[in-house]
């Protein structure tokens, strides 16, 4: 049992960095969107797993939490969003896409060589984890300063999310609190960011960064 | 203490009647008041404190300020006499400040009302606070305090240049005081002022500590080359602020000085007051040099502040020397002298301040060049004014004379020490002291010889009355103290021997078997002694021969004058022929501000046939803003403009830059963890 647990969790957080780099890749909105979908899916799965296996109820909350929010409601309304503001479905990278996927390799191996030695002490499905949800925290990253839509850029802060929420159910006895908090604070962002590409959109005609900045009156 | 704690809480509730009753017209009344029974309460209690041996063993923990730490309070011998001396200076100023507040009623002005107690109050609490956290935030409070007071006049030209430049240099002082203790709590982590002392520091940390604090709580005194702000800053503030925060704010950082170096710092070594002699005597005769370049009376005033503040560093630098030395007496003579000269200049300065403040009052003007003549019009403020530039002139038998004294008697005990590079220092300190006190007998002649004698220079000085009672009140206090002091030190020394004891482990009479309440007799003062008395009886005896042989011989005897009017015989003749302000100032100029302040004197003579007057124009340079603070703002300029390029990037790049600093930070951790 615990070994098929294990393996599993770890399988599940796999999957959700492999949605990471997915994600990078994308070139066009709703394909984002699907995907950012399927992260959401599969670390709602990781918690749910993580709830069975360790016996620890309260994390089936969270799992439901992020099915919800993350799976159903926010792709729905960023649906809705791009559709309602006839946003142009492409997305224009800063950085090329194959330059992309190297950085993001690299920043997995840098997580990967700084999580194991720091946490000897741990677990291995913890030092996994701690691994895997670090890895996730900064390729969202990485997708936030590599692409120039608002709506990517969007995406991007709420898969970062995705990581810390990761983190938070691979480690064993971390309290709820914690998780209600990142997750109302996701609610909150995504309620900011809603209302700011709204105003954008109605300043601007446009979700465009390289646009918006145009207008600041300084040169990049 | 319960009785300081209460007084400093009614302080902060006069602050707040002040903002509560600002518009009735009995508010300064209630206010300044409230201000000065709070501080007679803490003299008393301070002075009862020190006569009964000195000081509470036992502080108090309010349960204020940081959780689980609290605040300290504790008033062992050495704040009760700093408190004896502020509290002191908050009484006369607050009845100096009720008559001068009804005479200036500006309803532009900023408020005075409220910060006022609330200066007072934080001084307060500087002096009784035992542990890091309190002592910074009320040093911090008492900094804001007397800035927002300064700012008071903002309508005036060049008090928002002046409040900005005490702001820079109170934050700059604070941050230095603020590191110090961080040094000096870092081997445990508490920064009760016990656990300090407890532990002494390393060598090293003990050095940077000493030089933190000469600069944090030199610049709030006004060392030279800190001392910038100074003079801007003081004689900017309303006349009775100006004289808190002369005569008795530079005497709480002289406090901060001596609590850490004498008292947390553990065993001295002899550099450190070899620093401080060296600066306290390039402070003594810059300052006084200074003040002798100034026309305004009140920046006249704040840098003789800093000579003074000068000559109070010397007298701590000795201190530490000998206490070094291990040759406690010696240093005990010297720390008696500096905290004598303490209590003296707070009490001629508070003065000093008041009669310029008077000035003021009547004649709307600062500058020297329009006032003149005023004996005969303020009597009372004059003779006053001329007790007090007697005294800070170290005029016998006045409280000057016997402050200075005492520091020349210290000096003199320089071959004792075992290091030839001390025995030379000292006698070249020594040398630049006495030359600081006989310049600032210059200065003051000519103040009180410009603005009260001769002929008054302007309407405004012809029309001057003599001002309130309540005014004339707050001058009188000091002016008694300076001459009862004068003549009868010795009570006083007595008074705060336990600080001094406190402090160096010895006495100044010790191993002396009798020592009279009116004689002054130091030990290791090579024999010499001071009897105010006899000097009184003396100069009384001599003042009344010169005034009769004056009558006798001169008074009726036939004078012949020129016609043309500088022996002032017509019956209106022109002030203009006067000797001036600048015209004193000149063979001193000459002398030393040719080479010091780069000073140069240019006269335009018009032609023969053209009735213009003719023009002197007197050009100088500070070297403190040439070498040093220009350069630094020069620099600082730089820099923001460099760094202001980091406000005009697009949001990506700030993205990208949180990004990579976060990536190089994670690389660091990878490699240094294996």
């Amino acid at each position: 049992m615990t070994d098929l647990g294990y393996d599993a969790a770890h399988m599940l957080g796999a999957v959700v960095l492999l949605m990471s780099f997915a994600l990078l890749y994308q070139r066009r909105l709703f394909s984002l969107l699907h995907v950012f979908t399927m992260q959401a899916l599969a670390l709602a799965a990781t918690a749910a797993w993580q709830a069975f296996s360790h016996d620890e109820p309260h994390l089936y909350i969270t799992a439901l939490l992020t099915l919800v929010l993350k799976a159903v409601v926010i792709p729905v309304a960023l649906h809705r969003i791009i559709l309602k503001m006839n946003i142009q479905r492409t997305i224009e990278p800063a950085l090329g896409i194959g330059l992309t996927m190297v950085a993001g390799v690299s920043l997995v191996t840098l997580s990967i060589l700084l999580v194991l030695p720091v946490t000897e002490d741990a677990t291995a499905l913890t030092r996994e984890n701690l691994a895997l949800s670090l890895s996730v925290v900064l390729l969202g990253l990485l997708m936030m300063i590599s692409r120039r839509n608002a709506v990517s850029q969007v995406v991007g802060f709420m898969s970062i999310e995705n990581g810390l929420i990761l983190a938070a159910v691979g480690v064993a006895g971390m309290p709820l609190v914690v998780e209600m908090s990142i997750a109302f604070s996701v609610m909150v962002a995504f309620i900011i960011f809603g209302i700011f590409l709204f105003h954008i959109r109605e300043r601007f005609d446009t979700l465009d960064m390289q646009k918006i900045e145009s207008f600041r009156g300084e040169s990049d | 203490m319960g009785f300081v704690v209460s007084a400093i809480a009614f302080l902060f509730v006069m602050a707040a009647t002040g903002v509560a009753a600002r518009r009735l017209p009995s508010a300064p009344a209630i206010v300044y008041g409230g201000s000065a029974a709070a501080c007679a309460v803490v003299v008393l209690w301070a002075a009862a404190t020190l006569a009964g041996g000195g000081g509470v063993a036992e502080g108090w923990v309010l349960p204020i300020g940081l959780p689980w730490i609290g605040t300290h309070l504790r008033a062992d011998a050495l704040s009760a006499f700093f408190l004896l001396i502020v509290n002191f200076g908050g009484i006369t100023a607050s009845l100096f400040g009720w008559g001068y507040e009804r005479a200036h009623r500006d309803s532009h002005a900023g408020p005075v009302l409220p910060l006022f107690p609330l200066f007072l109050a934080a001084m307060n609490m500087v002096l009784i606070a035992d542990d890091a956290f309190a002592f910074l935030v009320s040093w911090e409070s008492m900094s804001l305090a007397s800035w927002l007071l300064v700012l008071s006049t903002h309508r005036e030209e060049g008090t928002p240049r002046a409040a900005r430049l005490y702001l820079i240099m109170a934050s700059f002082g604070t941050a230095c005081l603020l590191l110090a203790f961080g040094l000096l709590a870092t081997a445990h982590g508490d920064y009760s002022f016990d656990a300090i002392r407890a532990h002494a520091p390393s060598v090293s940390a003990a050095a940077f500590c000493v030089v933190l604090v000469l600069l944090g709580a030199g610049s709030k005194a006004g060392l030279v080359p800190l001392h910038v702000w100074l003079p801007l800053a003081h004689s900017a503030a309303p006349s009775h602020v100006s004289a808190l925060m002369s005569g008795v704010m530079t005497k709480v950082a002289v406090y901060a000085m001596i609590r850490v170096l004498f008292d947390l710092l553990g065993e001295p070594v002899w550099w450190w007051g070899a620093v401080m002699l060296g600066f306290g005597a390039l402070t003594a005769v810059m300052g006084v040099l200074y003040a002798l370049m100034q026309e305004d009376v009140k920046r006249l005033l704040a840098y003789s502040t800093v000579e003074n503040i000068g000559a109070i560093v010397i007298a701590l630098g000795l201190a530490l020397v000998f206490k070094a030395s291990h040759t406690p007496v010696i240093a005990a003579l010297a720390l008696t002298a500096g905290l004598l000269h303490v209590a003296n200049h707070s009490l001629f300065k508070s003065l000093l301040f008041f009669t310029a403040g008077a000035v003021l009052t009547a004649t709307g003007s600062r500058d020297l060049g329009r006032l003149g003549g005023l004996i005969h019009r303020m009597p009372t403020t004059a003779v006053l004014a001329l007790v007090g530039a007697a005294a800070i002139s170290a005029l016998p038998p006045l409280n000057g004379f016997v402050g200075e004294w005492l520091l020349f008697q210290a000096i003199l005990n320089g071959p004792a020490l075992p290091e030839w590079s001390l025995k030379i220092e000292i006698a070249v300190v020594g040398a630049a002291l006495a030359l600081a006190t006989a310049l600032a007998g210059a200065c003051f002649v000519r103040f009180y010889g410009i603005a009260f004698l001769g002929r008054p220079r302007s309407r405004a000085a012809i029309e001057a009355t003599e001002v309130g009672t309540g005014m004339r009140l707050g001058m009188a206090v000091p002016a008694a103290l300076c001459v009862a002091l004068g003549v009868l030190p010795t009570p006083l020394i007595r008074l705060f021997e336990p600080a001094v004891r406190l402090m160096v482990e010895a006495g100044p009479f010790d191993d002396r078997a009798y020592q009279p309440w009116f004689w002054l007799a130091p030990t290791s003062a090579i024999g010499n002694s001071y009897n105010g008395l006899i000097m009184l009886a003396v100069i009384a005896l001599l003042s009344v021969l010169l005034v009769l042989v004056i009558h006798r011989r001169a008074s009726d005897r036939l004078r012949l004058s020129i016609p043309w009017g500088c022996g002032f015989d017509g019956p209106d003749p022109a002030a203009v022929t006067q000797y001036t302000a600048s015209s004193f100032g000149q063979p001193i100029r000459r002398a030393f501000g040719s080479t010091v302040f780069r000073a140069r004197d240019q006269v335009e003579m018009p032609e023969p046939g053209d009735t213009r007057p003719a023009r002197l124009t007197v050009r100088w340079t500070d070297p403190a803003w040439a070498l040093l603070f220009t350069p630094i703002a020069t620099a600082v300029d730089r820099l923001a403009e460099r760094a202001s390029r980091l406000q005009f990037m697009t949001i990506r790049r700030y993205l990208t830059l949180m990004f990579l600093a976060l990536v190089v930070l994670l690389v660091m951790v990878a490699v240094t963890q294996r």
